[in-house]
């Protein structure tokens, strides 16, 4: 059996089919639902019928009030139950950009127990920006990025991606607890160390991804869906194959089946 | 009830400063030292203290990077800092805000149902340099940076909102009297209404009204004027030319049908399903699917209210593309300004400054595309003085569907049926709601004609139409664009006729007559005839994309166009007469002689490498790439080849490849465009053919097959009533129809912006360069086989294919297209798809040299050539091509009978070498990417 990946579609997801077909080659059956139709009463047993969560890229609800600020809303009022106990079960969860956002900004990320840590603010540039990255798969607890043996290629497309936390947060811990899932990188696999356009955003840490401290829930600002096909890589015509976003789908799904 | 405001800062790093702060630099406002940005949120509701601060965490602020204060208004403001200025910004009543919207939404969501109206507003603290003293102009400039009196208004200090009311109309329908009027008070009734209408029409309409034996309601007659309008019926195009040439004169009864669609019938290609019939053009992709093409212009309101302008302008070619039923896929963009640096001091009375217009208009097409969800793959960006004032702003869409899908004929008892956004004051009578006088702060929904994008509500759109097309609920459909209602329901009643109730059309506000609800141009709409046992599907679909559905009356049968507002009678017309009834127009042109006189280089010839850098870093070759990378080109995962492309993915993309997600196979679509506004100055025939076949030889490059290319024609002009404007808009038209013939490359769409003229220094009026946009859509067989312009390895050798002594110079103004140059690119195509070409590159302006140079810069190698003379000179039909040692042979072969030559090696020293010069390839990089013309991407 193929495990089954809920794909919620806010009101203005727009990369929903794209990471469908990502866990369509990854080897999930992927279904994606509006939010509107998991507003009944019996969404927790929904819910319960899947096997991974997605929450993926757009602009939902226009990214009125900050990206991702009302889907966050959505996450941690309405649907709050049921998104708990997907986390508290341990199957694997995903957030990508804007899904992202709104997995930090409902406190979900970087840590249910610590509310108001942590934010994707505004890049560093000032504006929104489209380019492909290189980025290191760091952490060995979180389930997407685990035995990741090759760094992935893919693209970004955001304004507010820069990770940033309190002056208070212990920004170590992330090291500490191994919850940097993603780290952006030169192409030679050296640190970005915050040089644009290596780290697109300014984000501390080089982070782009990170992870909850049990490492079930992953949420990253790149577009790992957007690199699936060998003709995606923006070198393709040079001889750079590899598909490499693939592989973190890949991960994820097969922890799925195991779980 | 209380107003509640809420002011939200940053904590730190407030983004948006930043670039405010350096437009107001580079406008040259040296006193502004610094500026801050704070956002301002007012509600209206009955709210406890607890309310107040749970909004407040929840909804507005980031807790980690931002602090908030609210207040009860009216709020005093606390004295600033003696050189500070506190200067408040809120949206003019009925303008579009979506955030406003949200707010109500979420609140209720979060249980604070004591929320009735939110409204948002921006707070600038300006601090002036007090050594200096400020002229209150310069801080009347300065306001003007952060507001723009077209849709905002602004105070120093405290500003108070405006919220929408509850929504109820008018009902006021005037009779207007023409039935027995004199020729000039019947124009006089044309002036004073707007209706651009002349004589001739006048009188048609007058005539009709007497078979009718009654006189036109103020809704019909705004129906005529609509429909009978340039923007809707193309009377310019369609018009009976007397045209006076050097070679005699002759007559032309419609240069569309004499050229354009000509054309396209000659041709005769079996791949064209539907050419200038739809809301789109349509042509085949493979076995299962159809792909649709659409370019606009939205010219003026992108003059007035850049942002908007084109944030609409995009979301209104979306909808062209969901009219025929397709899931838009890839957008264009080609935008044409005024020069960057040009003084602030020259620019005409209430002309905004040009890189002002550019950053607006580049935000409206970053926050339309990148928010829908559409990625925005092929463009350009020009710059001449003649587009100071007149911006032109060229939007396009692609769209894939189901072979078979689309539907076009409503049935009798179908119901009339509008989809998405309300309907309010925007865009009517464009033009004249946008002058400065509506700067009065009367409270009048003045602001409210101009019009804001919702590209979320269009998405919802998007999600509910293609699953309405897949189920097969409606039997026709329709996009709202110009002439609103009128237009859209109009058309689709226009054999079978209708009976239509304005009183239900949902509003965003009240008081409007019931002609300005027929004829608004509000955005995101749909018109779809739906029969009744599909209603409550749809209206399911429709709740759950949050996406609203009207039923405002039905198809009838009977042919007449019967519209009522509150079950009296508004607009009973004869669906025959409104559509065709308007009477030919009669033209004048004149047909100059082209201009002769080679186009003067502004750079001197004498050294080579400083003109190759100068052209490298002139504002119409130097890289984009600040622009480019404003845009979302990946959403949907399916550009092939992107924009920008190369080792650093820094170097100009000849076209875009797209591989539509959901199609099977290797299959993709290919997407350019050709525009030349300095040969249009010269000669239009040829710049037709000029353009025509750069748009095509871009396609060929990246691989597409030049026997399955379709093109778009975009006909930008000045005023047709002046002969020699029209004479050189029939001398394009001319143009397409000969060079669409020579490529057999057929039309499938167009689309035409008169009028565009400007107040010169001079005092005359002058039209902008003619310009024609020719956007190409093309079939790549095999995406695996595409082709970037990098250079790819040292050893390969370089070709020029196509001939070169076609030039510019010697003796001619515009380049002639070589007899061979549709073989060239089949053979080309050939080498391409037997992967035989490794780069390939065309040459435009600035010549071979310029496309040596980018070449090197995309695959940060150099290149060795032999060439010594006529470097820089521009000529159509030429690419540059890399083929490896191994392959010569057969490349050879198969160009033997063509005009090709090998001009060179590619190094692996970063070096270009042209006659004898060296210069190093980081050079190139710096010079493409360090323009003194270097774009500023507008802030968040």
């Amino acid at each position: 059996m193929k495990p089954k990946a809920l794909v919620l579609q806010a009101h203005g997801s727009n990369r929903d089919f794209d990471v469908m077909d990502a866990l369509t080659l990854a080897g999930a059956d992927p279904t994606g639902i509006p939010l509107n139709e998991l507003r009944i009463a019996a969404r927790n047993a929904l819910f319960r019928n899947f096997d991974l969560l997605v929450v993926p890229g757009g602009f939902s609800y226009a990214d009125a009030l900050g990206a991702g600020k009302l889907l966050a809303l959505d996450l941690a009022s309405y649907f709050a139950d049921e998104i708990s106990a997907f986390v508290e079960s341990g199957k694997p969860v995903i957030g990508i950009c804007n899904g992202f956002q709104a997995l930090v900004k409902s406190g979900i990320l970087p840590d249910r127990q610590n509310d108001n840590q942590a934010t994707l603010s505004f890049n560093v540039q000032g504006h929104f920006e489209c380019r492909w990255v290189n980025l290191k798969p760091v952490s060995q607890k979180c389930i997407w990025t685990k035995d990741l043996s090759d760094n992935i290629t893919c693209p970004i497309a955001h304004g507010e991606g820069n990770f940033q936390t309190t002056e208070l947060f212990p920004i170590s811990s992330f090291i500490a607890n191994d919850q940097i899932a993603l780290a952006y990188i030169h192409a030679d696999g050296s640190p970005a160390n915050g040089e644009y356009p290596i780290n697109p955003n300014g984000s501390i840490l080089d982070i782009a991804g990170i992870c909850n401290p049990q490492g079930n829930v992953l949420g990253l600002m790149p577009h790992p869906e957007n690199h699936i096909h060998m003709w995606q890589h923006p070198r393709h015509t040079r001889g750079e194959h590899s598909g490499s976003g693939l592989k973190l789908f890949e991960n994820g799904v097969k922890y799925a089946t195991q779980i | 009830m209380p107003i509640y405001h809420f002011v939200v800062r940053f904590n730190h790093f407030d983004p948006r400063s930043s670039g405010i702060l350096s437009d107001a630099r580079a406008l040259g406002f040296q006193n502004l030292l610094r500026m801050e940005c704070q956002d301002l949120y007012f509600i209206e509701g009955q709210l406890s203290q607890e309310d107040l601060q749970q909004l407040t965490l929840k909804l507005f602020t980031d807790p980690v990077t931002q602090s908030a204060s609210w207040m009860e208004l009216p709020a005093p403001l606390a004295p600033p800092e003696p050189d500070t200025v506190i200067l408040e910004v809120a949206l003019r009543p009925g303008v579009t805000d979506p955030v406003a919207e949200q707010i109500v939404r979420a609140a209720h969501e979060l249980g604070f149902n004591g929320v009735h109206h939110a409204a948002t507003g921006q707070r600038f603290l300006l601090t002036f340099d007090k050594s200096v003293p400020v002229r209150e102009s310069v801080k009347e400039s300065v306001y003007k940076l952060v507001a723009n009196p077209v849709i905002h208004h602004w105070t120093i200090g405290e500003i108070t909102p405006s919220f929408p009311q509850e929504t109820e109309s008018s009902g006021t329908v005037e009779i207007i009297s023409i039935r027995n009027i004199s020729d000039n008070e019947l124009l006089s009734v044309s002036k004073d209404r707007r209706a651009a209408l002349d004589l001739t029409e006048m009188k048609a309409i007058q005539n009709y009204f007497h078979q009718e034996q009654r006189d036109p309601t103020d809704v019909e007659f705004e129906t005529i004027a609509q429909t009978w309008s340039e923007h809707c019926g193309h009377k310019t195009f369609k018009a009976k030319v007397d045209v006076e040439s050097p070679n005699g004169n002759y007559q032309i009864d419609s240069i569309i049908k004499t050229y354009l669609k000509s054309a396209t019938d000659k041709i005769n290609a079996p791949w064209v399903i539907s050419a200038f019939v739809d809301n789109a053009g349509i042509i085949d992709f493979d076995d299962e699917f159809e792909i649709s093409f659409k370019a606009e212009t939205h010219n003026h309101p992108s003059a007035i209210e850049p942002f908007g302008g084109a944030n609409t302008g995009v979301g209104g070619v979306i909808r062209d593309v969901i009219g025929v039923s397709a899931k838009p896929i890839a957008n264009t963009d080609v935008l044409c300004f005024g020069p960057q640096d040009l003084n602030p001091n020259t620019l005409p009375e209430g002309v905004l400054h040009p890189r002002r217009i550019q950053s607006g208009v580049v935000a409206g097409v970053q926050d339309y595309g990148n928010k829908i969800g559409i990625p925005t793959v092929n463009g350009a960006i020009l710059y001449d003085e003649g587009y100071t004032a007149n911006p032109l702003v060229f939007c396009g869409c692609v769209g894939l569907a189901p072979k078979g899908k689309h539907v076009r004929t409503p049935r009798k008892g179908d119901r009339v049926i509008v989809l998405g956004g309300r309907t309010g004051r925007d865009g009517l009578r464009g033009a004249t709601f946008s002058s400065m006088t509506m700067d009065a702060q009367t409270g009048e929904v003045a602001g409210a004609s101009v019009q804001i994008g919702d590209p979320i509500t269009e998405k919802g759109l998007i999600d509910v139409i293609v699953r309405a097309r897949d189920l097969g609920l409606y039997t026709a459909i329709t996009d709202c664009g110009a002439g609103g209602l009128s237009s859209a329901a109009g058309e689709m009643a226009s054999t079978i006729g209708a009976d239509i109730e304005l009183s239900h059309v949902r509003l965003k506000y009240p008081g409007l007559a019931p002609w300005e609800i027929w004829l608004s141009e509000a955005q995101e709409r749909m018109v779809l005839a739906v029969p009744s046992e599909n209603i409550s599907n749809l209206q399911k679909l429709c709740d759950t994309f949050d996406t609203e559905l009207t039923d405002i009356g039905e198809f009838t049968g009977n042919g007449r166009l019967v519209v009522r507002y509150n079950e009296s009678i508004v607009v009973d017309m004869d669906n025959e007469f409104l559509h065709d009834g308007i009477p030919q127009r009669q033209l004048k042109a004149v047909i100059e002689k082209p201009i002769l006189e080679p186009r003067v280089l502004e750079y001197p010839i004498s050294n080579i490498k400083e003109t190759l850098l100068n052209l490298l870093s002139s504002p119409n070759i130097a890289s984009k790439s600040s622009v480019i990378r404003l845009y979302d080109h990946e959403v949907q995962g399916g550009t092939v080849v992107k924009p920008l492309t190369g080792v650093e993915a820094d170097a100009p993309s000849d076209a875009a490849v797209i591989k539509p997600i959901g199609t099977r196979g290797v299959k993709g679509i290919v997407l350019s465009n050709g525009i030349n506004p300095e040969y249009g100055k010269r000669d239009a025939y040829k710049m037709a053919w000029s353009v025509i076949d750069e748009a095509i030889r871009n396609a060929v490059a990246v691989g597409a097959d030049p026997d399955r290319i379709a093109i778009l024609d975009n006909f930008c002009w000045g005023d047709p009533l002046r002969p020699e404007t029209m004479g050189s808009l029939v001398e394009a038209c001319r143009g397409c129809h000969d060079a669409a013939l020579f490529y057999g490359t057929p039309f499938i769409s167009g689309k035409d912006s008169l009028n565009n003229e400007y107040l010169g220094a001079d005092g005359q009026r002058h039209a902008i360069p003619p310009t024609l946009l020719i956007s190409a859509i093309g079939i790549i067989h095999d995406i695996n086989k595409a082709v970037t312009m990098d250079l790819k390895a040292a050893g390969n050798f370089i070709y020029l294919v196509g001939d070169r002594k076609l030039t510019v110079d010697g003796g001619q103004s515009v380049p002639d297209v070589h007899e061979k140059t549709p073989q060239i690119y089949r053979v080309l195509h050939k080498a391409i798809q037997q992967g035989l070409i490794k780069s390939a590159h065309d040459l435009s302006e600035g010549g071979l040299a310029v496309t040596a140079a980018e070449m090197c810069i995309g695959g940060r190698l150099g290149l060795e050539t032999n060439l010594t003379s006529n470097l820089f000179t521009e000529v159509n039909g030429c690419l540059l091509v890399e083929v490896t040692p191994f392959n010569i042979p057969v490349f050879e072969n198969q160009f033997a009978s063509l005009p090709f030559t090998k001009i060179g090696t590619v190094t692996t020293e970063p070096i270009l070498k042209l006659a004898n010069i060296e210069i190093p390839v980081n050079e190139l990089v710096h010079a493409f990417h360090h323009s003194s013309f270097i774009i500023h991407p507008s802030p968040l």
